[in-house]
């Protein structure tokens, strides 16, 4: 699957920019090592998760993540129908309520591109 | 370093953890900065900033130098984006309108820096309307908040109809779509408008749509009256701010 025409160049400048969050993070943590770094993203975030996975090595390279484990969590499209109240997952082009089939409904999850967590482990 | 097998187990990915630091911010939270900072430079001019997006040759371009041409009324300016040449803001130019184009190089959209620099070339006082033609790729620009007001997607009948439901990121961030070249409809068999409202309702958003042809000058009257609209409606908005931060302000005092 293609997303455009250098889908690692666009995942990379997102990594890249990720990676410049946890940096500024990481100097809170002197005489620490970025163990794993954790993501949320959802199918309407713009973001494929497995290309991000594929730039981060590139984006990584020759930094303070270089040893860093990527963690990317998938959230589901989950919407919550105005109409009869259900919470239903559903798929990104089709927001409608699965339960009623109504499409006034309110995004609950899915559009998210988080950075989550990070974890340090002191240097040995 | 292991006795019994001499593994040497130095990874850092075996060694317990000492610190979870729960950061939950956006991946683009840096874009997201800048582009708020874009916005409160508009707002503070009161400039409604409309960005742009479609796939390549949907006729964003065409558009603007109709729009322009119907619009003695507002004082318009441009930032274009594309990977190279100068030639679409030299054909807003050729129209008399000011307008900055950002070459991306390799870059498939526009970012909140990139419009940053474009804007130190425009004069943002006196000004009603700034457009950001934005790269043509129905993808990756929906991404990127440049500090724009309104998303507004394009989208011609020679392309499918299926448009929405094949690029829901894009279409969902939209204000409004146009559908462009309405001129060509009579040579489109497979093309339904139809299926393309059905497609914008299934992303759950009551998303305008308005059928118009630039070249032809169909339809263009509810895009101008949109237009008009959408400008003062941000005017009220950035006012209404203003005086509630004025109030808010002097009742601290």
């Amino acid at each position: 699957m293609t997303k455009c025409w250098q889908p690692k160049m666009h995942e990379l400048s997102i990594c890249q920019a990720t990676l410049k969050q946890v940096f500024d993070v990481a100097q809170e943590y002197p005489n620490h090592q970025i163990k794993s770094i954790s993501l949320k993203i959802g199918p309407l975030s713009g973001v494929e998760p497995l290309l991000l996975e594929q730039a981060f090595p590139i984006a990584s390279a020759g930094t303070l993540a270089k040893n860093a484990q990527l963690k990317i969590e998938q959230l589901p499209v989950k919407v919550r129908c105005l109409k009869c109240g259900a919470e239903t997952e559903t798929s990104a082009n089709r927001l409608l309520c699965q339960h009623c089939g109504d499409w006034q409904t309110q995004l609950l999850s899915g559009d998210e591109m988080l950075l989550a967590s990070i974890e340090f482990v002191t240097d040995s | 370093m292991c006795d019994s097998c001499g593994c040497g187990i130095t990874s850092t990915n075996e060694q317990s953890t000492d610190a979870t630091v729960t950061v939950l911010k956006n991946l683009l939270s840096e874009n997201d900065q800048q582009a708020a900072h874009n916005r409160s430079h508009f707002d503070k001019q009161r400039v409604l900033c409309i960005n742009l997006m479609s796939s390549p040759g949907s006729g964003k371009t065409a558009l603007l130098e109709a729009t322009i041409d119907a619009c003695d009324d507002l004082s318009i300016a441009v930032i274009e984006g594309d990977l190279e040449t100068e030639n679409d803001a030299e054909r807003i130019r050729a129209k008399g309108v000011s307008a900055v184009q950002i070459t991306t190089g390799n870059a498939c959209h526009l970012d909140a820096n990139m419009v940053h620099h474009a804007l130190h070339q425009i004069d943002l006082t006196q000004l009603d309307v700034l457009f950001i033609e934005n790269v043509g790729n129905l993808v990756c620009p929906a991404s990127f908040d440049l500090g724009q007001h309104r998303n507004v997607t394009l989208l011609s009948v020679t392309e499918g109809d299926d448009k929405p439901a094949k690029y829901p990121v894009m279409f969902r961030a939209s204000d409004l779509v146009l559908l462009s070249k309405t001129d060509l409809l009579p040579f489109m068999d497979d093309f339904s408008p139809d299926n393309v409202e059905q497609h914008l309702k299934a992303l759950a958003k009551d998303i305008p749509l308005i059928p118009l042809s630039a070249k032809k000058q169909l339809g263009f009257d509810h895009w101008i009256n949109w237009l008009h609209h959408q400008v003062q409606q941000n005017r009220e908005a950035i006012q209404g701010f203003q005086s509630t931060s004025h109030e808010a302000h002097q009742l601290a005092a």
